[in-house]
């Protein structure tokens, strides 16, 4: 890895000036194609569709859910990585694999067992709507399928950690009196925050966007239960490209933001693992 | 009395990491309840609704359907594809990011990972700005009777973009990993490019590359959002295996859109068992998140 290797290694050139066109063409060119048409509007007509009454709700549901989602997925990730990682039974492994179903499993079959498991005749359905909890074309039915979605984030990224995690310190807590709980808040779980909130940056970043699943289980009615690029869909459909560009740039904005702060997150959380 | 041995080192650390009894098992119920009720109940819901007008009727609605035969069809068209597409670039990104350093490494490594974070939305409206009537090259392809948008080059270029960083991000720890001197050494006794990464390079990293491969495919078939926005949803004809799930759902055929959906989930079973057999091979340091 070094300079001296374009001397001796074949395929320098080849292979670099491959990735760039490959990445220009694929990546790039799409990416500033929607700003260049984001910039054909005139500030007002940006303005005018990117700040709509309907789009302000679609950006609150959108943020919201997946905000509520990513904070229960810290909750869930955090409780079966410290199971996947602490103890040792039946069905371990198998466990283990299942937590990487949403990630193999098309988002559409996701949205329609989804929707078919709360609707009232459904499987759970049947139970909980009775007790008037609408767990298909609602709110709640929108972080449901999110948490689905976002479920192997954090337990992927908290794992590798918590496996790591110096016997030491929590073996020292133990002798100097502290309590199983007082060692878990207090040794265990400072350790762990970088982790966590990488796993909860990825899974909100990935809720954000998430579409082929939503689109099943919310019921897409506009101010109510309409997502952000369910809207981006509609005005296509209503050939509004304009405004469907407007709305996604906001989208695409937010997302390489996030991306910038799950570097930077990702960076924090391997130093404080290096100085662990 | 006998003098009790003393307790080995390994056995103390254990003790002070284990909790009692009941917080041992409440905390592993309630994960398997969480597992179960979000993953498990699903999957089984899935094939319980294929099935559940018994085998004549899930093969009908598989293979009677001419709309459901083009879909599974145009999937395995699309996929293909998108993966060969991104096998090559995953290739040529690893060789060049791992076995050379050159100004912009870092930045074009964290450019890769760029199509992860843009909504599948986004990115079928990005195609659907370049190539359609309205689009940049639009008039263009229009003039030369090319077809991309609403036809299988868009959704193989959606496909494509969605699934673009797997097999690259895969393979640029593993070759990172493996080092550069086997291959230096070929190069040095004589071996030319192609000699030398046939021998030495793809044997190395063939694990990597099928796990990245894997985990690329799977996406790949499963792509919902920028496909459905590229394909101007015409049955029989741009529908892939997820859109044509939505459609028969829109339609109120539930069985059929069960059938579609546990040939796809089947798939996405496969994939996790594919991938625990390549996890022994490939050392989980060297893997990613997403």
């Amino acid at each position: 890895m070094s300079h001296a290797n374009r001397r001796v290694l074949p395929g320098f050139s080849l292979s670099l000036g491959y990735t760039l066109f490959y990445l220009s063409v694929l990546v790039v060119l799409p990416i500033l194609a929607c700003f260049s048409k984001a910039a054909s509007l005139t500030a007002s007509q940006f303005w005018a569709a990117v700040w709509t009454e309907r789009t302000r709700a679609a950006y609150a549901l959108t943020f919201g859910t997946s905000f509520v989602a990513a904070a229960v997925n810290v909750a869930l990730g955090l409780l079966i990585a410290w199971v996947l990682v602490r103890y040792r039974f039946p069905g371990r492994r198998v466990m283990d694999a299942l937590i990487d179903l949403p990630l193999a499993l098309p988002t559409a079959v996701g949205g329609l067992v989804y929707a078919s498991l709360y609707v009232k005749k459904g499987w759970l359905g049947q139970y909980l709507v009775p007790l008037g909890i609408q767990a298909a074309y609602s709110r709640l039915a929108i972080v449901l399928v999110l948490v689905f979605i976002g479920l192997p984030f954090v337990v992927r990224t908290v794992q590798p950690v918590l496996e790591d995690l110096d016997a030491e310190a929590e073996e020292a807590a133990a002798s100097l009196g502290a309590t199983r709980w007082q060692s878990f808040y207090r040794v265990i779980l400072p350790p762990l925050y970088p982790a966590l909130l990488t796993g909860f940056a990825l899974a909100f970043a990935r809720s954000l966007g998430e579409y082929g699943s939503v689109v099943f289980v919310s019921g897409n009615m506009p101010y109510k239960t309409e997502i952000a690029p369910v809207l981006i869909v509609a005005r296509l459909e209503e050939f509004a490209y304009g405004e469907a560009t407007a709305i996604a740039v906001v989208l695409l904005v937010i997302s390489l933001a996030l991306l910038v702060v799950i570097n930077a997150l990702d960076r924090w959380s391997r130093r404080s693992e290096a100085h662990a | 009395m006998p003098e009790r041995p003393p307790v080995p080192p390994a056995r103390r650390v254990r003790h002070a990491q284990q909790d009692p009894f009941w917080v041992r098992w409440t905390l592993t119920l309630l994960a398997a309840a969480v597992v179960g009720l979000l993953v498990v109940v699903p999957v089984v819901h899935v094939f319980v609704g294929a099935l559940s007008g018994g085998l004549g009727a899930y093969w009908q609605n598989l293979f009677g359907d001419p709309d459901t035969r083009h879909s599974i069809l145009l999937t395995l068209t699309v996929v293909p594809g998108a993966l060969a597409a991104n096998i090559a670039f995953g290739l040529a990104a690893a060789w060049a990011i791992a076995r050379f350093d050159f100004p912009g490494r870092t930045l074009l490594t964290s450019m890769i990972d760029l199509p992860f974070s843009v909504s599948p939305v986004v990115a079928g409206l990005m195609f659907v700005l370049i190539f359609g009537l309205q689009g940049y090259l639009g008039p263009f392809l229009q003039a030369h009777d090319v077809k991309i948008l609403f036809a299988t080059p868009g959704l193989i270029l959606a496909t494509a973009f969605v699934t673009f960083p797997f097999v690259a991000r895969e393979l640029i720890p593993v070759m990172q990993a493996i080092g550069d001197e086997e291959e230096t050494a070929a190069v040095s006794l004589g071996a030319d490019g192609w000699q030398m990464f046939r021998r030495i390079t793809l044997p190395n990293i063939k694990w990597g590359l099928l796990y990245g491969i894997i985990l690329c495919n799977a996406r790949a078939m499963g792509e919902f959002g920028a496909v459905y926005v590229v394909s101007g949803h015409i049955a029989g004809q741009t529908d892939t295996m997820p859109l044509r799930v939505e459609k028969l759902f829109q339609e109120y055929n539930l069985p059929g859109s069960f059938a579609v959906a546990s040939l796809l989930t089947l798939l996405a079973v496969l994939t996790l068992v594919v991938k625990v057999f390549l996890e022994a091979r490939v050392p989980s340091e060297r893997r990613n998140v997403h």
